[in-house]
């Protein structure tokens, strides 16, 4: 999908808060239904971020972080959890003027709150949608009935073969393994995000199924982490925290 | 971001001393003011501080985010107009990672070069939409051209720079 072009210099006045008037309408609507031009805005914005980069220069002087941190210490956040005492028996006068003023503002608000309402209404079956379809496919990589077949040249003897999917942005990896040989008890599989520098990083623990096939599906790892390869070892059942030699199989990304 | 969701000074503290540089640069280009640039960055955080829950890690990277954010911001106070953007529709989807000093002054560095080897015109028509927050009408009376040349060379603007980082 790409961008439509009719729409392509509006994004870039409504990334930068300039677009208005009936044009500016006709693009967020057509945005509301255009995943490719919603992409493009996010994009645009991108580059107004990078864009504002060329702006670095001097820090912000000292007083400005202590008055930071001392607008933060009068408003606590935890503090506002706590339950706050109202002495409702001796000052009753001020709890009718709270009530009063209360419900002028709940009264503005509830306009506001339906609206709201309505919009995230919208949202969650948009949302919904997609949080099924993204089921669909997880459902389908780790079904234990899933029919797992590995294509090879004609004749040649099945191979254990990986397939690791990893997307650094989102800390995101989804592992795919088929051909698998079995591992004796209290032995399994252990994946490795192998990055541009530093250590290896564990990426989940599998055993294959009887078929030789297994999935790792997102493992927890560190944000943004470069991959420059990833790679396979054996390992006690529970995982280890550094690799045990030999790397039974590795890959570097294409 | 989870330590700052639960209400912890420090880890805001922290996040300041990360990004606080960026924003201010940006108000202070935009304002050309140090003490309206201090507001700019004082309203930024406080927002973050009163509901982190505006930012998550699918609006793209913090640094960008917050740069976007507060050039929003300072071009509203410049323009004194209420603010316009709602922060929480605002995702920012870009490649270098501004968490790193030397990621991000690597990423200076070619933001910087990028702009000095742009045509003059599509740079000043791109700085006046973004730093000085005037409409493409107000560039078009400024510079005496058409108006969809002006749209356009804001948009290429754009495009150059996000193909110095796709390179």
């Amino acid at each position: 999908m790409s961008v439509h072009e009719q729409f392509a210099d509006d994004l870039a006045l409504l990334a930068l808060g300039q677009l208005q008037g009936d044009e500016r309408v006709a693009l967020e609507k057509h945005l509301e239904g255009c995943a490719a031009c919603r992409r493009e805005l996010d994009q645009l914005r991108g580059d107004m971020a990078l864009l504002a980069l060329s702006t670095a220069g001097p820090a912000p002087p000292r007083r400005a972080r202590e008055r930071l941190l001392k607008a933060m210490a009068k408003e606590p956040r935890a503090a506002k959890l706590a339950a706050r005492r109202w002495t409702w028996t001796l000052i009753p006068w001020l709890a009718s003027a709270a009530f009063a003023l209360a419900a002028v503002f709940f009264f503005w608000q509830s306009d506001r709150l339906s609206q709201r309402v309505a919009e995230l209404q919208g949202e969650l079956v948009q949302q919904q949608a997609q949080l099924e379809r993204a089921r669909e496919v997880v459902a389908t990589l780790t079904s234990t009935d899933a029919v797992r077949v590995t294509l090879v040249a004609a004749q040649a003897p099945a191979q254990p073969q990986g397939k690791a999917i990893y997307v650094r942005a989102r800390s995101s990896l989804v592992f795919l393994a088929s051909n698998m040989p079995a591992l004796p008890a209290q032995k399994a599989y252990e994946l490795w995000l192998i990055p541009t520098n530093g250590a290896p990083i564990p990426a989940g623990v599998f055993k294959p199924d009887a078929h030789g096939s297994a999935t790792v599906i997102q493992p927890p790892l560190p944000t943004g982490v470069q991959a420059k390869a990833f790679a396979i070892t054996i390992e006690p059942e529970q995982g280890s925290a550094t690799p045990t030699m030999p790397i039974v199989m590795m890959g570097a990304g294409e | 971001m989870a330590a700052i969701r639960s209400g912890d000074e420090s880890a805001m503290a922290a996040l300041y001393d990360r990004y606080s540089s960026i924003v201010y640069a940006v108000g202070l280009r935009v304002l050309a003011d140090t003490g309206a640039a201090e507001d700019v960055l004082q309203e930024v955080f406080m927002q973050l501080w009163r509901n982190p829950g505006v930012f998550d890690a699918s609006r793209g990277n913090l640094g960008a985010w917050l740069a976007v954010i507060a050039r929003n911001r300072a071009i509203d106070t410049l323009r004194k107009r209420r603010p316009e953007t709602d922060i929480a529709d605002v995702v920012v989807s870009v490649e270098p990672d501004m968490a790193g000093e030397a990621e991000r002054s690597r990423a200076i560095e070619r933001v910087r070069g990028t702009l000095g080897e742009m045509p003059a015109a599509q740079r000043s028509a791109l700085e006046m939409a973004y730093f000085e927050g005037l409409t493409h009408t107000e560039i078009a009376a400024k510079t005496g051209e058409p108006l969809g040349t002006i749209k356009t060379r804001i948009r290429a603007g754009l495009a150059t720079l996000r193909k110095a980082f796709e390179a």
